[in-house]
């Protein structure tokens, strides 16, 4: 604006002693408030995100290192401790077949947190691709990898597992029960992204980018999908409890992780014989299993409660 | 209307097709013999394999064996058990417990997952609303398979409140309590659901007229806000039905319940290829048209969703 004001010119500016005044009181040397800092902020005052925070590290360090736990051998079983209450040195008592149920819940925690975690990284990468391609290049491509997407959505993932391990019957591990979640997993993320990255694609900080020269490629990987990242985060995190329990639930029903592999699942299912004689061998894994899932929920809910501005100014 | 109707139609032919190639490619064209595990470990005379593979058209390309399996599938015909018994039967034997079964789980996860919601969704942040959504985490958190095991020893054997299997004795005594337990993780879900937007929908600017022009509470709270924010949960609940189907295969066997998920893992456990592959198909075109039914019910409660 220049300086010189002709006359009767001089009512056209804004009166900066109104309102507008305000706009000179931010501090401009300030960092950009992003969306996901405003998130950690609302975040770290909530006790239930500290909480679920650490019993989730509590469970990665015990699944990576079970013997700062305990220094028992969960194979170690003697029939005669069979359903023995505990004792000193083993404060959750014998199962059936007189194994320590302490150190198998500390060691079981590797098999379901492995399948948790790896599944939900291969589902993230694989309906994440899927879905933000679809909602990003749209039309005929849309169409195609969205019917595709319903296809093994039409097909109840515990439904598919079943059938699929029990053709596995004899190579299942870890690797195998991970495939197989991921590849009837995948839907629900492939379809959270695609909702996501086609609400953000027409914003109009797109348009900016793509006026800067932007290339399309570009712009989705370095503008869409940051800021589509938010509802997938969530989803995740709460899948991955969903991911835990479909493990357990094949273990229990003898076809996921082989005998030889320690699982809660398969401890749940086998405490099932003496649940009428000493319901405390169900109770330790399956205790075990539920705070596991719970304090990735809780996480989930934490984190989505964060990054939803409405329910944050409430 | 008639137009988003026929496009879900036309959209359902791809995915119907689809699934139904994608089962029956997993049960038969992955590694493992199904006619060879009927054997055993003793294994069986060749001829024996041979005559059960033409009888079952495994000699046959694999598309050719699917274009088979559907025309069968027209003809209401659904194969042939290892058995002897047609696959039909069972399913006319299982498929009514299992629908008893899931329409009262349904009922239980309606009636208690609204009314919980709405209260706790009236008084979100109250005791109430504390204490049922810890309530509805736990249960979401623990697998169905030890709620069943609990609830079983629990009120089936300690308290002897109700029978702890069902077996012969289909009846609406003997299923609430597997109905009970199929019903919990989508109880706890309808109930956040419910809460979520009662407790939206009270600062809506709808609710804040109908106020305004002097409605009572009462009437401001079931006629406007519940009205509304059931669409949701009706939604869910139909989705869920399908959902029901598949989730039976774990209390029907817990329960000892004679239906579709019972039949289903005795088949799988027993390698019985043709019977898994028609038990799944129908439970899949059941959870399709349940899709297809929710998202037309959605079209009709919100008008939005069909211009879009």
């Amino acid at each position: 604006m220049s300086d010189v004001v002709r006359p009767h010119q001089d009512h056209f500016f804004a009166q900066l002693d109104t309102a507008l005044d305000a706009v000179d009181s931010v501090d401009e040397s300030a960092p950009p408030a992003s969306l996901w800092h405003d998130a950690w902020q609302s975040l770290r005052t909530r006790p239930i995100f500290w909480v679920s925070a650490v019993l989730i590290l509590l469970v990665i360090v015990v699944a990576a290192f079970p013997r700062l736990f305990t220094s028992v051998d969960p194979t170690f079983c003697e029939l005669k401790n069979s359903v023995r209450p505990s004792i000193s040195g083993h404060p959750f008592g014998f199962d059936r077949q007189g194994c320590d149920v302490y150190s198998r819940v500390i060691y079981g925690a590797r098999a379901s947190v492995s399948v948790g975690i790896l599944t939900t990284l291969a589902v993230v990468l694989l309906g994440g691709i899927v879905g933000a391609l679809a909602g990003f290049y749209g039309k005929w491509f849309d169409s195609l990898l969205s019917r595709i997407t319903d296809i093994f959505f039409a097909i109840p993932l515990v439904l598919a597992a079943i059938v699929v391990m029990q053709v596995f019957s004899t190579k299942r591990t870890v690797v195998t029960v991970v495939l197989v979640l991921s590849v009837f997993g995948w839907p629900q993320i492939a379809r959270i992204t695609r909702g996501a990255v086609m609400s953000v694609k027409n914003a109009d900080f797109i348009t900016a980018a793509t006026a800067l020269g932007a290339s399309r490629f570009r712009n989705l990987v370095r503008h869409v999908l940051p800021n589509a990242a938010a509802p997938i985060i969530v989803t995740a995190t709460v899948s991955l409890g969903t991911f835990i329990v479909a493990e357990a639930t094949l273990s229990f029903l003898g076809i996921g992780l082989p005998g030889t592999v320690m699982s809660w699942g398969a401890d749940i299912s086998h405490a099932q014989a003496s649940i009428r004689t000493q319901p405390s061998v169900l109770f330790y894994p399956a205790g075990a299993l539920a705070l596991t899932v719970l304090s990735f929920i809780m996480m989930g809910d934490a984190v989505r409660d964060a990054l939803d501005p409405k329910a944050r100014t409430r | 209307m008639a137009w988003y109707v026929g496009r879900r139609l036309l959209q359902m032919v791809p995915v119907f097709f689809g699934a139904t190639l994608l089962i029956y490619f997993m049960v038969f064209a992955l590694p493992g013999d199904p006619i060879v595990a009927l054997g055993g470990d003793r294994g069986l005379n060749p001829a024996v394999v041979e005559q059960l593979r033409a009888h079952y058209h495994l000699d046959q390309p694999f598309l050719t064996q699917y274009v088979l399996f559907l025309k069968g599938l027209l003809h209401w015909d659904f194969g042939t058990a290892f058995n002897g018994r047609p696959v039909r039967d069972l399913i006319a034997a299982a498929y009514p417990v299992t629908i008893k079964l899931a329409f009262l789980a349904l009922a239980f996860e309606a009636v208690f997952g609204v009314v919980v919601g709405l209260i706790a969704g009236l008084r979100k942040g109250g005791f109430f609303d504390a204490t049922f959504l810890l309530v509805s985490l736990a249960v979401i958190a623990v697998p169905v398979f030890v709620l069943g095991f609990v609830m079983q020893f629990v009120i089936g054997v300690k308290l002897a409140w109700l029978p702890t299997t069902v077996g012969g004795d289909v009846s609406l005594r003997t299923l609430l309590m597997p109905a009970i337990v199929l019903g919990s993780v989508s109880f706890a879900y309808v109930l956040r659901l419910t809460r979520t937007s009662v407790a939206e929908n009270m600062s809506a600017d709808f609710v804040r007229t109908a106020t305004a022009k002097g409605l009572s509470h009462s009437r401001v709270v079931t006629v406007h806000v519940l009205r509304n924010s059931l669409i949701p949960v009706v939604t869910f609940l139909g989705a869920d039905l399908g959902g029901l189907m598949g989730g039976a295969i774990i209390t029907e066997g817990i329960f000892n319940v004679p239906g579709v998920g019972q039949a289903l893992y005795r088949a799988i456990q027993q390698s019985e290829a043709p019977t898994v592959v028609s038990l799944v198909t129908v439970l899949v075109i059941v959870y399709i048209f349940a899709n297809l039914f929710v998202d037309l019910l959605y079209a009709v409660l919100d008008p939005r969703i069909r211009y879009v």
